[in-house]
């Protein structure tokens, strides 16, 4: 009734495959776009942008790059903060060393660095499967995190062992360091994130994510088919640390301006990632963003809710964070395996049915 | 003198290996009778060995909780409990949370593929965090059962004599070598010889075969969560008597994984074997190249030896071999 697709013809191959068929939707989306772009930079308060929005985003991108290696490669990985780190890293050895490059080039390097890393803690892959896989990516994290304390060429051989963001403009406006507007912020992260998730859907719709997911979904079976497994496998570890090592970089550049290895991209980071991915559903650009968004909005309602309504301590509400978290993973895995996604996408079959259930 | 003081290097690693071991053995225990890989065994630990000190100092459950929801200040019900029964209470106390996890999780899980069923323990090793932290308060406990601690002088002497050297060991190392050789003993009787140890491995070799000559799933799978939750209670008392029971307890159990590796999932053995290694190769390793590289080396070596090791073969030492064919 509400949700439908009455008079939505298409008349070429091309207008069925889009990646919203449903005129309904792909209007809905560009509204959403639209009202993003346009609407929220000139309301957004520092509150908003630094407790909700701009790590929703940032974690949505973390969790793309995820489940493109978990979700459409079926290669799981509890690496993710250490990776984060290499982008975080990364730029900022980049913004010091070569002030006058503009910062976007920065990050997207950062990015093209953390997928070279990444390829290489991919490498075992072919060898290792399952979770001796997943064990095998902690060696990433615990070396990277601790190469990044114990070198001092990597924070600039700085007093803490912290890193800071030095400010850096786009057309004048700054981005990064301490002057950033939180409108500023929110932009700068919601075009990558948009543009990041562009990138993700077509991927996973073209030959490279079939790859991918014939690999998933039965490996050997894949390579008779004609399916490389390694350059399919290393790709899903390159293109997967790329997004990661981007939410990295504007984690720290971004959102946190001053980070310290263990501190910002410790192991809780990795699994963090890898539970927005399961609630929002493997193998779902859409489930990235539902899942960041949930993790994100839990605590913020948490604290909303116990601590400035009921008075509760905060550390009382963090552990009943942690035990609502852990048993939304067990809850979800039982009874939707898909995650929010597949809910999403269950709610929208049957809108498109009402109110007739048949 | 250096070749004296790398051995005592080596002994003090062994030592921490059997730790590892404590902890490896949970974990081999139910991956054998289910097919779970469970990352919450060092969760369990954590809170097994934080009920002990709840129990042990008649804490209130949930103190913060209820001063929170009710306004009611309670903190201690104002009497002691002597060690081995507060030890008992608690072995009942991780059996109730085998049956409950039973019931609530893995149920419902059969049959599923084994990355989601580990991914569903990460999520039940939140919980269990979470939940311990409500109980009893996430402050850093002092843990005292009444084992020995300290540098044994006895064996400094001895050593002394015999090498000119006097070797430092702590007791409670000693005796966690002592109580984990007794542990791994008791567990290989219990498989070998005992009905319920031979459905156990029944069930291992096969669920449908199992079930077809009568052995009950669910029963089996209670049993080996529970003795889980028993190794687990043990390596807490262990790893709470050392460093106190704090939240880096359920980190030990990521040490366990490259234990885990190594020795191979299935292999309880292995599980032994492997703990010696990493032990012993991460203090080896920190002594000898960790001062070159700015040390902390122990943090990451054990997952990079498993990592190398895995790429040369990939079942670890006793495990078995995984063919695949088409």
């Amino acid at each position: 009734m509400f949700y439908r697709e009455a008079g939505d013809f298409k008349t070429s191959y091309r207008d069925d495959s889009q990646t919203f068929p449903i005129k309904l939707d792909r209007w809905g989306y560009y509204a959403i776009l639209a009202v993003a772009f346009l609407v929220v930079p000139f309301v957004i308060d520092s509150y908003w942008a630094n407790a909700v929005l701009v790590p929703f985003l940032i974690y949505a991108i973390a969790a793309i790059g995820l489940n493109i290696l978990t979700g459409y490669a079926g290669q799981v990985s509890l690496g993710t903060g250490g990776f984060m780190a290499v982008g975080a890293y990364s730029v900022y050895k980049l913004m010091v060393a070569f002030p006058g490059v503009p910062i976007v080039v920065h990050i997207v390097l950062a990015g093209a660095i953390t997928a070279v890393v990444g390829m290489l803690f991919g490498l075992p892959s072919l060898r290792i499967k399952g979770f001796y896989l997943a064990v095998a990516t902690l060696a990433a994290q615990f070396f990277l995190i601790w190469f990044f304390n114990k070198v001092p060429w990597f924070y600039n051989y700085s007093a803490s062992g912290q890193i800071n963001a030095p400010e850096r403009t786009i057309l004048g406006w700054a981005v990064t360091g301490p002057a950033t507007t939180a409108s500023a912020k929110y932009l700068m992260c919601l075009s990558f994130a948009v543009v990041l998730a562009w990138v993700a859907r077509n991927l996973t719709r073209g030959s490279v994510g079939r790859k991918w997911m014939a690999i998933r979904d039965m490996d050997i079976a894949a390579e008779i088919i004609g399916v490389n497994p390694l350059r399919a496998k290393l790709s899903a570890f390159a293109v997967s640390s790329f997004f990661v090592g981007i939410a990295g970089a504007l984690l720290f550049a971004v959102y946190l301006g001053a980070a310290e290895a263990s501190e910002a991209f410790g192991i809780n980071k990795s699994f963090l990632v890898l539970f927005m991915v399961i609630i929002g559903g493997l193998g779902s650009i859409f489930g990235s963003f539902a899942g960041a968004a949930f993790l994100v909005l839990l605590p913020v309602f948490l604290k909303n809710v116990l601590v400035a309504q009921f008075g509760w301590p905060t550390d009382l509400a963090a552990h009943i964070e942690l035990m609502i978290v852990g048993a939304l993973i067990v809850f979800f895995l039982i009874v939707e395996p898909h995650g929010l996604a597949r809910l999403w996408a269950l709610t929208k079959e049957k809108l498109r049915l009402w109110p007739f259930p048949h | 003198m250096e070749f004296l003081y790398a051995i005592e290097v080596m002994l003090n690693g062994l030592m921490a290996g059997v730790m590892y071991s404590l902890v490896a053995l949970g974990f081999v225990l139910i991956y054998k009778a289910s097919g779970v890989f469970n990352y919450a065994q060092g969760v369990m630990a954590l809170f097994a060995a934080m009920t002990l000190v709840g129990i042990m100092e008649g804490r209130v459950p949930f103190a913060h909780l209820i001063d929170a929801a009710f306004g009611v200040h309670v903190s201690s019900f104002g009497w002691t409990v002597p060690a081995v029964v507060a030890i008992l209470l608690t072995a009942l106390v991780m059996i109730g949370l085998a049956i409950l996890i039973e019931k609530l999780v893995l149920k419902h899980l059969v049959g599923q593929e084994p990355i989601i069923l580990f991914m569903a323990t990460i999520g039940l090793a939140w919980f269990l965090e979470g939940l311990g932290d409500v109980m009893w308060g996430a402050d850093v406990k002092v843990l005292d059962v009444g084992l020995p601690q300290g540098i044994s002088e006895t064996v400094e002497r001895v050593t002394y004599d015999w090498l000119g050297y006097g070797f430092f060991i702590d007791r409670l190392d000693i005796w966690a070598a002592m109580i984990a050789a007794a542990l791994v003993a008791a567990l290989v009787g219990f498989a070998q010889y005992t009905k319920q140890g031979r459905a156990m491995r029944a069930v291992a070799d096969d669920h449908q075969a199992a079930l077809s000559v009568g052995i009950s799933l669910r029963f089996i799978w209670i049993m080996v969560w529970s003795i889980a939750g028993f190794v687990a209670l043990v390596a807490g008392i262990m790893w709470g008597t050392k460093s106190g029971v704090q939240f880096s307890l359920s980190l030990i159990a990521l040490k366990a994984l490259p234990v885990l590796m190594l020795g191979g999932f299935t292999s309880i053995p292995g599980a032994i074997v492997g703990g010696l290694i990493i032990g012993m190769g991460e203090k080896l390793f920190e002594y000898f190249v960790g001062s070159l590289v700015g040390g902390a080396t122990e943090n990451w070596f054990a997952y990079v030896l498993a990592l190398i090791f895995l790429v040369f073969r990939p079942q670890g030492l006793f495990g078995e071999r995984i063919i695949e064919r088409v």
